[in-house]
């Protein structure tokens, strides 16, 4: 199989590897995939407070498209809004790297990593800001 | 010629040996003739050479060479050897026996007589290091059983069947027994009188010869066998054949097998050295690696491992070359090998050999196939070691599991998001 060259730059330099804390309530953590179907993204993102992506870190065990479609979307939700980063597109991906048919699944993986990243964010801040202050409400 | 980086993936195929095309060469232009036109000299030297070659195969299995037919490779033999006798016993019985980690030249013929309505076939379980149980095979032979398929050695694993034992119980039984012996061939012993074997697949291109030849060795005598025709034509190879020799190709796989023949003590042990030396490296140095087949019922050349949380595609994309800039100027060589792992398959699941062994999805998608041959050597083995060493490193500092396995998580009790 041949490979764009995105995906092969991305495969052997791939950005923002590593995480970041997973309990800091800034920090939202996603992990989509299975062992056994061969592919699993780990996608943390760190979102301040106005619900802007500060930081992104990846870790993915999965084909080479699969890791450069993670490493890209690290790059690509930075600075971004929460409201943008959920308006991402598998598509996008795909077309970035130029993934074959066959590799599509891999951007579905990285669009719905960044779902689930921000879907956590978003519960901790439930369980963190909201909760505090309907337990405060219900004590008075 | 520029050499293309190290190939271990010598149960896909091999390269010709050179003394093999060295004896090919005069038969493309100033041996040409016919080997079946009886008229001239032209046609008798080609004769000539095809009885040589025959000789030659024969030699290499214990067989008398009459009783081998030239084919285009082995896939057309173990359709030619299944179908032949499905077709030609068909009133004596239809029913074959055959195992789950059989080549698909094999399952899938059987299943195309299974839909044709022409055979019942019983696909034998093998264990977790992917041999049959005999005692189950003896239990699955009927009176209407015609045909045993067992393999000798597999393309994936390596595991080598007791194949000896196999055609004992066959022969005991008056079942005709077949094995496809690709990858055992001009490696480990063979004869078919000792082993009781009365058909047996080969093809030229896993022992140093060339691609689109091929032998079916079918006994001709204690017992007979008998099959019907799956090509029709001028009636060549006793009519079980027909089409026009492939001489310059008998010719390459007549000196590939003498070749085998004479080298094969000293190259299987060879082979074992390189491919312990390749096993241990590896062992030593990484954790969570899992040898897949059996640890010593096992081709010399093969090495098949699961080097978990690390996806094989993307292990193969670290060695093969894809990544131009790191293979081209540094003096890095691309490594050929294949993997088990459902993205570099055609159908996307992962290996059905592992599968079969009970190896879990996560761990086969992991799986790499090392198949070491004539022309490795001690350094293209170190060197393999240290690459593919740093490489599994490298790509499980990536890997979000080995993460997790490393803090103490049970991957098995995680919720996965599963598409």
């Amino acid at each position: 199989m041949a490979y764009s060259d995105k995906v092969l730059d991305h495969y052997s330099n791939p950005r923002n590897v590593g995480a970041l804390p997973k309990d800091d309530p800034d920090v939202g953590t996603g992990v989509v995939g299975a062992p056994e179907c061969g592919d699993v993204m780990k996608l943390q993102l760190r979102i301040s407070d106005d619900g802007v992506v500060e930081d992104a870190k990846f870790k993915t065990f999965g084909c080479g498209s699969a890791i450069a479609s993670s490493s890209y979307v690290t790059e690509l939700v930075k600075g971004k809004t929460v409201d943008e980063a959920m308006a991402i597109k598998n598509v996008h991906i795909v077309q970035e790297l130029s993934l074959p048919p066959v590799k599509i699944h891999c951007s579905v993986l990285a669009e719905d990593g960044i779902k689930a990243a921000i879907a956590d964010w978003k519960k901790k801040r439930v369980d963190a800001v909201e909760a505090p202050r309907a337990a405060a409400a219900a004590s008075k | 010629m520029q050499r293309r980086g190290i190939y271990m993936d010598n149960h896909a195929t091999t390269p010709v040996d050179p003394r093999v095309l060295e004896a090919m060469l005069p038969y493309f232009t100033d041996v040409f003739g016919n080997a079946a036109s009886r008229s001239h000299g032209f046609g008798w030297e080609a004769e000539k050479a095809v009885d040589a070659g025959r000789e030659q195969v024969a030699r290499l299995i214990g067989a008398r060479a009459k009783d081998v037919l030239f084919t285009s490779g082995a896939t057309e033999s173990n359709n030619l050897a299944i179908r032949g006798v499905v077709d030609f016993y068909k009133d004596k019985g239809d029913h074959v026996i055959t195992q789950v980690t059989e080549h698909k030249a094999v399952l899938d013929t059987c299943r195309a007589l299974e839909r044709e309505g022409k055979a019942r076939v019983t696909y034998l379980p093998v264990d977790g290091d992917g041999r049959i149980d005999l005692d189950r095979l003896r239990e699955a032979i009927t009176d209407r059983t015609v045909l045993v398929s067992i393999m000798y050695a597999n393309n994936e694993i390596g595991t080598i069947q007791p194949i000896g034992e196999i055609g004992r119980q066959c022969r005991e039984r008056g079942v005709l027994f077949h094995t496809d012996a690709v990858q055992g061939a001009g490696k480990l012993p063979l004869d078919v009188d000792a082993m009781c074997i009365d058909l047996l697949s080969l093809t030229a291109h896993k022992l140093y010869g060339p691609k689109g030849i091929g032998a079916l060795y079918a006994r001709s005598k204690a017992p007979r066998v008998r099959l019907s025709p799956i090509i029709f034509g001028g009636g060549h190879e006793r009519g079980m054949r027909s089409g026009t020799l492939n001489v310059t190709g008998i010719v390459g796989f007549g000196a590939a097998c003498e070749i085998a023949r004479e080298s094969m003590a000293e190259e299987s042990a060879r082979l074992l050295g390189l491919r312990e030396r390749l096993h241990e490296g590896i062992f030593s140095q990484l954790d969570e690696v899992y040898l897949n087949g059996h640890p010593q019922h096992r081709l010399p050349g093969n090495l098949n491992v699961s080097f978990a949380f690390v996806e094989g595609e993307s292990l193969l994309m670290g060695l093969n070359g894809s990544v131009n800039a790191i293979a081209v100027g540094n003096g890095v060589a691309p490594i050929a090998v294949s993997s088990g792992s459902a993205c570099t398959s055609a159908t996307l699941e992962p290996s059905y050999v592992l599968k079969a062994l009970g190896v879990g999805d996560d761990l086969a998608h992991t799986s790499i196939r090392f198949g070491l041959g004539r022309f490795n050597t001690v350094e293209d083995v170190d060197y393999v070691l240290e690459r593919v060493v740093s490489e599994v490193r490298r790509l499980r500092e990536l890997s979000p599991l080995y993460e997790m396995v490393k803090e103490g998580i049970d991957l098995k009790s995680v919720a996965w998001q599963r598409e």
